[in-house]
Formats: C-alpha cells, sequence, structure tokens
C-alpha cells in the first residue's frame, strides 16, 4: 500500500495544503448570509486534508522514507526556479497534526461562534491558515516555505483582528504583522544568501539540495563576516525569522496580545499554526544550523539554546502574575517555544518536535477549554471573576484538567512530561554547559506553579461574579473536540518514553528500539526524580498560596503582597512594550517627521530655486531669441514650439517661456549638430 | 504594420474625438480597447524574437531613422500601457472628471508611451519621451486641484530640464561615436569601444571621463521621471494634486519610462563606466527606498502616501540597475535583478491603478476629503470594498502569492549576489512599507464606524466591473510570474549575452 501511495503522492500531496487553500478562495466569494455553506466546505475541504495528511502519514511512518519532489515555477534568464513538497517522518508528522488538531478546532467554533454575524468569513480566515501552514510544513523548498509563512501571518493577522470594530484588536493584529515583519525580512535575507551562495533553495534534489551534503560543505567552507561560515551567518538570519514566528523574546511582544481574535484562533496560532512554524523552520534547517558546527555546538545553535532558555524563563514569570485566563495561556505559550528552541539549540530535533507536537495537542485543548470556560461566563475573561466551576463545567473542567497536568508535566501519563524530559535530557548533554538547562528547569517549576494557580482560582472555591455563577457547560459540538484532544494529549506519551523513544528517532530519521532500561539508564532516572521535584515544588506552593480561594473579585492576589514591586513588573511583563515604545516608536516616528521636515523644508525650496534659475535662464534665452537666432526652425523644433503654443493658448501660463526657451536651446544643438555631420 | 497602426491608433482616436463635438468619454472608453487588441495580434504574430517592427527613413541625410521595434520586453510595456490607460479612462468616466479635450489628451499621451516603448534609437526616444510630457502636463494643471498649477509647472519644468540632459548626452554620443542607435550603440558597449572612440574624437580629453559624464546625464534625465532621491521633490505635489485617473497615469505609466530606459537603455550602453558610477547610483536607490518609505510614514493624505510609497517601490528597480552596473560577474545574480526590475515596474503599474482607484471612491464618497483619520470603521460598511482594496495593499507590501512579491524577491536575490550591502540596507524599506500601508487598513477601515461614514454604501456593480479585472490581474500574474517572464526572457537572455557572455 505504501509503494502504491508513494507513487500517487507527487500529485495527492499537493492537495494536502490546496483544499483549505481553494475552500478559503469559495469563501471568499460567498455572501456574509451563507455563513452555514461557508462552514461546511471549510470543514469538508479541511476533513479531506486530514484523510489525505493521514494517509501520507503512513507512508512516512517508516523512519529514511522520503518523498521530494519539485516543479519549475518560473524562469529568469538561463535559471529556472523551482519549487516543491517534501514527504519525510518531520513533514508527514507535522501535516498529520496540523490538519488534525485544526480539524477539531473548525468544529469547535461551529459552537463557539454560532452568533457571529460574520461566520462564513471567519471560516474562510480559519482555512486561509490552514493551508499556508499546511505548506510550510510539506514545502521542499525554502522560498515556497517563506512565501507560504508570510501567507501564515496574513491569515493571523486577518484573524487576530477580526473584530475590526475594536481598536484593540486591530492595533493587536497589526503588531503581530509587523513584529513578525522584522523576523521574516531576516528570514527573506538569510533565504536569499543561501539561494544565492549555493545556487539551490530546494531542501533535497537528489544530492544537489540545500540540506545535503554538498551543499552544506560549501556553505561551512565559506567564511564571511566576523569570521563566520555563511552557514552560521545565513542560519543566524533564518533564527531571527523563527524568533518572530514562533515569539521569541525580543519579539515575542506579539503574541500575548493575539488573544485579541476569537478564542478558537488563539487555538489555532498558539498550537498547530503560526508559532509552530518558527520551531519547525529550525527543526527543518537543523542541518544547515550545524553545517559548521564544532562538538556539535555552532553559534547559531548557542544563541538557539541561550534565547530559548531566556524566553523560557522569562515568560514563565510573567505568567505568574497574570489574571486574564487567556493571558496566562498565551505567556505559558511563549514560555513552551523557549524549551523547544532549547532543544534545537542543544541538538536535541527529535525532543523539540516532540514537544512541539505534544503542545500543539494540550496548547489547542486548554485553549478550547478556556473558550468553553468564557462561553459558559457570558464572555467573562478574568479568572479573579470566576470561581467554583467545577460543579457546574464538569465536561470542561475535566479536560482543563488534562491540558493543566499536561503542560505542567505530571509524572508519566502525559505527553508532556515525556516530552519535557527528553528536552532536559538533550539540554543536559549539551557540551556547551548548563546554562539553558538550568533557566529550562526552572521555567517548568513556575509552569507547575501558575498553572495550578489558574485552575483553582478557575474551578474550585465560590463564585466570584454575577456571570460565573450562571456559568452553564458548553454544548456537545465544543465538549466532543475537548475529549478527542485530551485523548491524543495523554496518548502521546505512549510513543516518546525513554524506554522507547519512537518519536523522537522517527523525527531524526533513525529507527528506535524497545528497552526497558532506557527509563534509568544515561542518568534518565536523575532527570525523572528531578522532574518530579520540580513539579511537586511548583504545584505544592501553589496549592498552599491558593487552595484558599479568595472570597470576591476584588482581593489582591495572594503573591502580590509577598513580591511587592517585583509583582507590578512581572505583571506589566517587564515592560517591553513601553521599551518599544520609546526605543523603537517614538524614534522611528521622530526620523520620519525628520525626512517629511527634510522634504518640506530642502527638497522643495531647492526645486523652487531650480525653477527660479530656469526661469532668469529661459528669460535671457528668450531675448537673444528675439534678437539673434532665425526663427525658422524644423524638424524636432518646430514640433516643440507647436506644442508650446497649444499650451500657451490652454492657460495664458507661463511654461511657454520655459518651454520655448528649452526649445531654442535643443534646437541650437541640432543645428551644431547638423552643421557638423552634414 | 501592425506596429504602425498600433503607433498611430490612439492618435486617430484623439483626432476624432477632436473633430466631432458630439463624441466623449464613452467613445475614448470604446476606442481605448482597440490598442489591446492589435497588441493581442502582434502577440499572435509572433514567432520569438521581435514580434512587430516599423521604421521610416525620415531624414536619410542625417541619418536619422525612425525606427521602432517591440520584442518582448515592449510587449509587457505596450501591454501596461494600454491596460493602465483603458482603466483610467474608464475611472474618469466613473468619476466624471474630463470632457472631450482631456479624454483627446489621454489618447495622444497614449500613443507616445507606445513609441517610447518601442523606439530602438535615440531620436524617435526622445521625441516620444517629450511629447508625453505636453498632455501630462496639461492634464494635471488643467483638471487638477485648485493648487495644481503651481505643481504642474514643477512637474513640467524639472522632467523637462532632465529630459533636455539626456538629449545632450546623447548628442554627445553622435558627435563622437557617430551613432544614437540603441542596438548599434550596445555592441559597441559590449565590445568596450564607446570610451575609446570618444577619447579619439574629442583628442586630449579622456574618454572614460567623457563617457561617464555622457552617463550622468542620460541616467538624470531617467531618474527624474522615475523619480530617484534627490529628483523627486516634483513627485508628490504633482501625485496628490493631478485628477486620481490622471496619477494613475502618472505613476503607472510615466514613471515606467524612467525604469524602461534604465533597464533597456542606460545598462546596454554604458557598461563601460557603470561599474566606477555603481556605488553612487546604488546609494541614490537605496536613499530613494528608505527615504521614500520613511517619507511615507510621516504623510496623512492617503494620495500622499502612496506617492511616496510609489517612490519606495520604483527605487527597488533602480537599486536593481546600480546593481547591474556594479558587477556582472555573477550571471545569474544580473538575470534576476534585470527581470526582477522589469517585473516590478509591470507589476507596480497595475497594483497602483487598484490603490488610486480606491482612492478615489473614498474621495467620491467623503466629497474630496481623503485623510487617514477622515475614516474608520469602513469594513462595516464596505465589506467589498475593502476586501478589494485591501488586497491591492497586500501586493504592494510584497505578500507572496500576490503580484508584487516575485520582482521584490528576484531583485533582492540579484542585488544580494552583486551589491550586497544595498540589498542588505534596502530590507529596511521592505518593513517600512508594511508599517504604513497596514496603518492604512487600521485607521481607514478598522475601528469604530465613524458617524461621517455611515451612510456609505459598498461599490456596486459599475466600480466591481471596472475594479475586479485588475484585482484579478494582481492575484493571476502572482501565482502564475511565468505569464510574464517568458515574454521577456529571449531579451533578459540577449541582455545578459551582451553584458556578461558565457565564456
Amino acid at each position: 500500500m505504501v509503494d502504491a501511495l508513494t507513487s500517487a503522492f507527487p500529485c495527492l500531496l499537493w492537495w494536502v495544503p490546496l483544499l483549505p487553500f481553494l475552500a478559503a478562495g469559495v469563501i471568499a466569494f460567498l455572501p456574509d448570509a451563507r455563513g452555514k455553506l461557508a462552514s461546511k466546505i471549510a470543514i469538508g475541504a479541511l476533513g479531506g486534508s486530514v484523510v489525505l495528511a493521514l494517509l501520507a502519514l503512513i507512508c512516512a511512518l517508516s523512519p529514511d522514507y522520503r518523498l521530494a519532489t519539485s516543479v519549475a515555477w518560473f524562469t529568469f534568464g538561463d535559471t529556472v526556479l523551482e519549487v516543491g513538497l517534501l514527504l519525510d517522518p518531520m513533514s508527514g508528522g507535522m501535516a498529520a497534526m496540523v490538519s488534525f488538531v485544526a480539524f477539531w478546532i473548525f468544529i469547535f467554533s461551529l459552537g463557539y461562534m454560532a452568533d457571529e454575524k460574520r461566520f462564513g468569513r471567519f471560516f474562510g480566515f480559519l482555512s486561509l491558515f490552514c493551508g499556508a501552514m499546511l505548506m510550510v510544513v510539506l514545502s521542499n523548498s525554502l522560498l515556497l516555505l517563506f512565501m507560504a509563512w508570510e501567507l501564515v501571518g496574513l491569515a493571523s493577522y486577518l484573524l487576530i483582528g477580526f473584530y475590526f470594530e475594536k481598536p484593540s484588536a486591530a492595533k493587536a493584529a497589526q503588531k503581530a504583522f509587523i513584529t513578525t515583519r522584522v523576523g521574516d525580512v531576516a528570514f527573506l535575507l538569510g533565504l536569499i544568501w543561501l539561494y544565492r551562495e549555493t545556487g539551490t533553495q530546494l531542501f533535497y534534489d537528489g544530492g544537489s539540495g540545500l540540506l545535503e551534503s554538498g551543499a552544506l560543505a560549501t556553505l561551512a567552507g565559506t567564511t564571511t563576516v566576523c569570521g563566520l561560515a555563511v552557514s552560521a551567518a545565513a542560519s543566524l538570519l533564518l533564527l531571527i525569522g523563527a524568533m518572530g514566528k514562533s515569539g521569541q523574546v525580543p519579539l515575542h511582544v506579539w503574541l500575548p496580545d493575539a488573544m485579541e481574535g476569537p478564542t478558537p484562533v488563539s487555538a489555532l496560532i498558539h498550537a498547530a499554526t503560526m508559532v509552530a512554524a518558527g520551531v519547525f523552520l529550525v527543526a527543518r534547517t537543523h542541518p544547515v544550523f550545524s553545517a559548521a558546527a564544532v562538538d556539535g555546538m555552532s553559534v547559531p545553535l548557542t544563541a538557539a539554546a541561550w534565547i530559548g532558555g531566556i524566553t523560557a524563563l522569562y515568560a514563565a514569570l510573567v505568567a505568574v502574575a497574570q489574571s486574564d485566563i487567556k493571558r496566562i495561556l498565551a505567556y505559558s505559550t511563549v514560555s513552551q517555544l523557549g524549551f523547544m528552541m532549547v532543544a534545537l539549540g542543544t541538538g536535541g530535533v527529535g525532543a523539540a518536535m516532540f514537544h512541539l507536537i505534544a503542545h500543539a495537542f494540550f496548547k489547542a485543548l486548554l485553549f478550547l477549554s478556556a473558550g468553553s470556560v468564557i462561553h459558559g461566563c457570558h464572555h467573562e475573561q478574568d479568572i479573579r471573576k470566576m470561581g467554583g466551576l467545577q460543579k457546574a463545567m464538569p465536561k470542561t473542567f475535566l479536560s482543563y484538567a488534562v491540558g493543566m497536568m499536561a503542560l505542567s508535566g505530571f509524572p508519566f501519563v502525559f505527553s508532556g512530561f515525556w516530552s519535557k524530559e527528553a528536552i532536559f535530557h538533550s539540554a543536559m548533554g549539551w557540551p556547551g554547559g548548563y546554562g539553558p538547562f538550568l533557566l529550562a528547569a526552572t521555567a517548568a517549576l513556575l509552569t507547575a506553579f501558575y498553572m495550578t494557580r489558574q485552575a483553582l482560582l478557575v474551578f474550585r472555591g465560590n463564585a466570584r461574579s454575577k456571570d460565573a455563577e450562571h456559568a452553564h457547560e458548553s454544548p456537545a459540538v465544543m465538549t466532543l473536540p475537548l475529549q478527542v484532544l485530551a485523548v491524543g494529549a495523554v496518548l502521546l506519551a505512549v510513543v516518546g518514553t525513554p524506554a522507547w523513544p519512537w518519536f523522537e528517532k522517527w523525527m531524526e530519521n533513525e529507527h528506535a528500539h524497545f528497552h526497558i532500561e532506557g527509563f534509568w539508564a544515561h542518568g534518565g532516572i536523575g532527570l525523572v526524580v528531578l522532574s518530579l521535584a520540580l513539579v511537586s515544588v511548583g504545584v505544592g506552593v501553589a496549592w498552599n498560596l491558593y487552595k484558599q480561594a479568595p472570597t470576591d473579585s476584588e482581593a489582591p492576589d495572594k503573591l502580590e503582597g509577598m513580591l511587592g514591586g517585583v509583582w507590578g513588573f512581572l505583571r506589566n511583563a517587564m515592560f517591553f512594550d513601553a521599551l518599544y515604545d520609546r526605543c523603537v516608536i517614538a524614534p522611528l516616528n521622530f526620523l520620519a517627521g525628520a525626512v517629511d521636515a527634510l522634504e518640506r523644508m530642502v527638497m522643495v525650496p531647492m526645486m523652487g530655486c531650480f525653477e527660479s534659475a530656469l526661469k532668469w535662464f529661459g528669460r535671457c534665452t528668450g531675448l537673444s531669441d528675439e534678437e539673434g537666432i532665425n526663427k525658422g526652425f524644423d524638424g524636432i523644433c518646430g514640433g516643440m514650439k507647436s506644442c508650446g503654443a497649444s499650451a500657451s493658448k490652454a492657460q495664458k501660463g507661463r511654461p511657454q517661456g520655459y518651454l520655448r526657451s528649452i526649445g531654442v536651446g535643443a534646437a541650437a544643438l541640432l543645428v551644431l549638430y547638423f552643421w557638423l555631420v552634414g | 504594420m501592425l506596429l504602425l497602426s498600433l503607433l498611430l491608433l490612439p492618435l486617430i482616436g484623439a483626432m476624432v474625438l477632436a473633430l466631432r463635438p458630439g463624441l466623449g468619454g464613452k467613445f475614448a472608453a470604446a476606442w481605448s480597447v482597440l490598442p489591446l487588441a492589435v497588441i493581442g495580434l502582434i502577440i499572435g504574430s509572433s514567432h520569438g524574437g521581435a514580434a512587430a517592427e516599423w521604421s521610416l527613413d525620415w531624414m536619410p541625410d542625417a541619418g536619422i531613422e525612425l525606427a521602432f521595434r517591440a520584442d518582448g520586453t515592449s510587449l509587457l510595456f505596450l501591454f501596461l500601457t494600454a491596460v493602465v490607460t483603458l482603466f483610467s479612462i474608464h475611472s474618469s468616466l466613473r468619476f466624471g472628471i474630463g470632457d472631450r479635450v482631456y479624454f483627446a489628451l489621454v489618447l495622444v499621451m497614449q500613443s507616445m508611451l507606445f513609441g517610447v516603448f518601442t523606439a530602438t534609437s535615440f531620436i524617435p526616444f526622445f521625441l516620444c519621451w517629450e511629447m508625453t510630457l505636453i498632455p501630462s502636463y496639461l492634464l494635471v494643471r488643467l483638471w487638477g486641484s485648485a493648487k495644481a498649477p503651481k505643481a504642474a509647472l514643477r512637474f513640467f519644468v524639472v522632467t523637462l530640464s532632465g529630459g533636455v540632459c539626456m538629449l545632450l548626452g546623447f548628442l554627445a554620443l553622435q558627435l563622437t561615436v557617430g551613432t544614437m542607435d540603441f542596438v548599434e550603440l550596445g555592441k559597441l558597449a559590449a565590445g568596450r569601444e564607446i570610451a575609446g572612440a570618444m577619447g579619439k574624437a574629442l583628442g586630449g580629453v579622456s574618454g572614460t571621463m567623457a563617457l561617464t559624464i555622457v552617463a550622468g546625464m542620460v541616467f538624470l534625465g531617467l531618474a527624474v521621471k522615475v523619480p530617484v532621491v534627490p529628483f523627486h521633490a516634483w513627485l508628490p505635489d504633482a501625485y496628490a494634486e493631478a485628477p486620481t485617473p490622471v496619477t494613475m497615469l502618472l505613476t503607472g505609466l510615466l514613471s515606467k519610462m524612467g525604469v524602461y530606459g534604465l533597464v533597456r537603455v542606460f545598462l546596454p550602453v554604458f557598461p563601460e563606466v557603470l561599474p566606477a558610477m555603481a556605488p553612487w547610483l546604488g546609494g541614490l536607490a537605496v536613499a530613494t527606498v528608505v527615504l521614500g518609505a520613511l517619507a511615507a510614514l510621516a504623510q496623512k493624505d492617503l494620495k500622499r502616501i502612496l506617492a511616496y510609497s510609489s517612490v519606495n517601490h520604483l527605487g527597488y528597480c533602480v537599486m536593481a540597475v546600480a546593481a547591474v552596473g556594479a558587477s556582472t560577474a555573477d550571471r545569474e545574480a544580473v538575470s534576476s535583478a534585470v527581470s526582477g526590475a522589469i517585473l516590478q515596474a509591470f507589476n507596480h503599474g497595475v497594483i497602483v491603478c487598484a490603490l488610486f482607484y480606491g482612492v478615489a471612491v473614498l474621495e467620491q464618497k467623503s466629497g474630496g476629503l481623503r485623510g487617514l483619520n477622515d475614516f474608520g470603521g469602513l469594513r462595516a460598511k464596505m465589506p467589498v470594498f475593502c476586501g478589494l482594496f485591501g488586497l491591492a495593499l497586500f501586493a504592494s507590501i510584497g505578500l507572496p502569492g500576490l503580484s508584487g512579491f516575485v520582482g521584490e524577491f528576484l531583485i533582492f536575490n540579484g542585488v544580494f549576489g552583486l551589491q550586497p550591502w544595498a540589498a542588505s540596507v534596502a530590507l529596511v524599506g521592505l518593513l517600512l512599507t508594511a508599517i504604513f500601508l497596514l496603518r492604512i487598513i487600521r485607521l481607514v477601515f478598522c475601528g469604530p464606524l465613524k458617524d461621517a461614514v455611515s451612510k456609505y454604501e459598498d461599490i456596486g456593480k459599475h466600480d466591481r466591473w471596472i475594479v475586479v479585472p485588475v484585482v484579478a490581474m494582481i492575484v493571476v500574474f502572482g501565482v502564475w510570474p511565468q505569464f510574464l517572464l517568458h515574454f521577456m526572457n529571449g531579451d533578459t537572455v540577449r541582455l545578459l549575452d551582451l553584458l556578461c557572455p558565457i565564456p
């Protein structure tokens, strides 16, 4: 069967991203009144993608499977630019995850967005989002990946700003697009650099692709600025691109604001699409990142490890002091993406991909559960005004609990635990030191803390507002996706334990074997114990602090008193937004104003001077024309004069003077020329 | 003969308009479909290489020939001219701008543009070049806003002076080298013979020096038209004060004359002195890109934002030309830069049509207002309009899948291989473009619905018939750039063989 599919896939594979694209195109032409039809088209098309992606996954289950296609897109000069798709374990696994998770988010949206006037439009944007993301993961060409990457940015822009009437939503959308564009511009430069240096932007091309040995040797062997190899310099640029998309410090500022979009969009952005793209890019181009590596370390990888560690800790710290249910989850996403970067930087591509996919499941689960909570509480998002929802929303509570435990790394049965173990393992073994590992470990402790805090405040105690008192469970169309994702978040644990790290090995194109001693060999047991300790401390402290739920929504947070000024610092996300306002936006506006002033005060007056000078010159030549030179000109001169005449008839204007003078000048030259030549 | 009929068709139309008082815009609108048909015939009858030629021995004694020749690249620009003129005439009709004389002038301008884009030697090129100026001057002056006369005059004076510089430069070539034919000059230049010939003719003066001066003058003439900083100060006023359909002609077509001249005349004729000039040209181009974008960021008037945005976008084309001037060592990069410049020029012409149409619709609804803050929440009232206008804005930002992207990618790809510093600095422009264009979407389309706009109605069938074909072109050429590239690739390869022959 695999053979039959393989022979069909060069064509079939294109349909995985194309189906949602086509759905988006069709929906664009539907009027708002046909929202129901639009949602059916979108879900039908994505359902088709899910089936195809699962078929592709079956093919790609063998670790050394690789199907690389390419077609000519356009020709410039003697060069044919090719793009194509790639099916290997990494893209097969990602495509299956993206389409599957997105599918359940679509179903959830049927319920969540039911009252929305522009229901159909919403599904159109969602389809565009999924199509673009599927193109990112399946691309066999860095250029095609970049293009799809930009379309992911467009779709997120449209969806974050979906409630366009709200200025805050419009601002958040613009912020997301522009912040990620900073990264995109660097990505484009890196892409072009690699293309110019190797002559190809296909990943695999029968030996001459970018990720194959020949090109990698060229890249590693050429030295450029600061003594970096080209591979390292270009990888750093790609890394900046990934930092923008995946919300790494300091380009993370857009991600928390992105929750201005409807909650299913947040689930999509934070789980399956968008932020996953950055991590995927680094994982996909990892051979370039490590082309010039010595001892498993290269400049871009070290940068990734440190940036990841800092991001993980930073976002976990900030999440501790938030009280908006979605904002906490948003910062937890930033933090988890930091974990993935740590894994990538320390060489654990499989670990990063495992965490990426496990995270996609439980983060989608968490966001959708949060959506269900918000829906049940009549669009209240402040956890200080919730409480006691355990009884009112039992199904949502259960699924939320699964997501929360997976994210916090509750031991043994949750995928999040093992994927985090894999990352710790990778970071521990890194020859560059323990820095990223320590940062990530601290972040893991904080993760357990803030997730427990959030769960307790939302579900335990008494309702602290009218909305929470009247909370109701969401309809089945919303709870079913939760249950499916919850099962996924648990089941994934089976394929990634140290005893049988099938998933990680599969992603790195290797075979895995079952060894029960994997649990304790290679220091594994020490890490497990450490993880257990971190989670217990985090959960325990939070439990102690928040088991006595506050009585009313105005009561200050327990931590607020203990932390003092630090609390405000964390609550405002360490003032990154204010910093950017002062240090980037204000200077930019000043510069723009300065250029505008230069225009008005120097450039335009300069033109004025030139005009006056010409006027004077025109008078002089006009005079000499009257006095001296014969008036009978032919050829060009005649043409110009008649034009001048018509111009002067039209408006009694002064240009006649200039026209004549310049015509005279030109004619004089022509006469000179005829005289010389003839 | 096909080419001759193409050149004359709009002139005949203009003459008919001039002679028959009963006719008006409707006639012009119908008539301006004909050039498209003729271009279709030319494409249909071509077999590679030059598709159509026509020449006339005008002044045999002086060796002046009026020679016109349409090859693939020319065809692209002819097609652009036909499409933009058609679109502009339809928008004038739609917004009730202009009378019989107006449409006649537009047709005259179209004819002259056809001439510019097909001329093979300097005399016809220059004649047509200067003759586009007169109708455009009158169109801005007579149908523009109250401030238009001053802006029109400045536009006229500055671009005419540029033209005179170019004329002087080519006269110098004629006097020293003995020809003004682009093809012959190109061949001489490929053999690196021009500087020598100049030196010999001038006796004692360094030929390279003289040729550099000539190249500088020719560049000046072309740069004013594009325009390149610092010769751009005429542009914002002219674009803003002209009636919007005329702005489409100015930015969609007149500025393309500059780019066309740079790629098709400047590059092949002056390769001997270009490497020395290239750092300066590259600096000017990058300044155009960055300063254009920064200036756009400071504007509050939609038309001025788009005017500076045009400066920024065409700056990329100049950057490509400067980079090819700097080095021709990497043949693939050269072909990328050249193809990108032409593609960018073409697609920019199409995109700005849609953008300025959007502004014209807003102006009409608001009674002439077009400030960033005069609107708000339009998406609630005019979803179709916002969708189409938004698509054009994203095309201008360079979103992949729309036509703006491929040209910019090819330009950056080429420039990075030839003049890496220019490409790296100009990336700032890409970032700023997104900022000032997205701000339009945020302030005009989004936010709470303002009272002033709460009575607006979405664009009707008439508008859609005009805009949708243009927007469709934006999408189709974005997904399928090969359609445009296959026309010009033969010419690109010929240019490559002149500039950087395969050893």
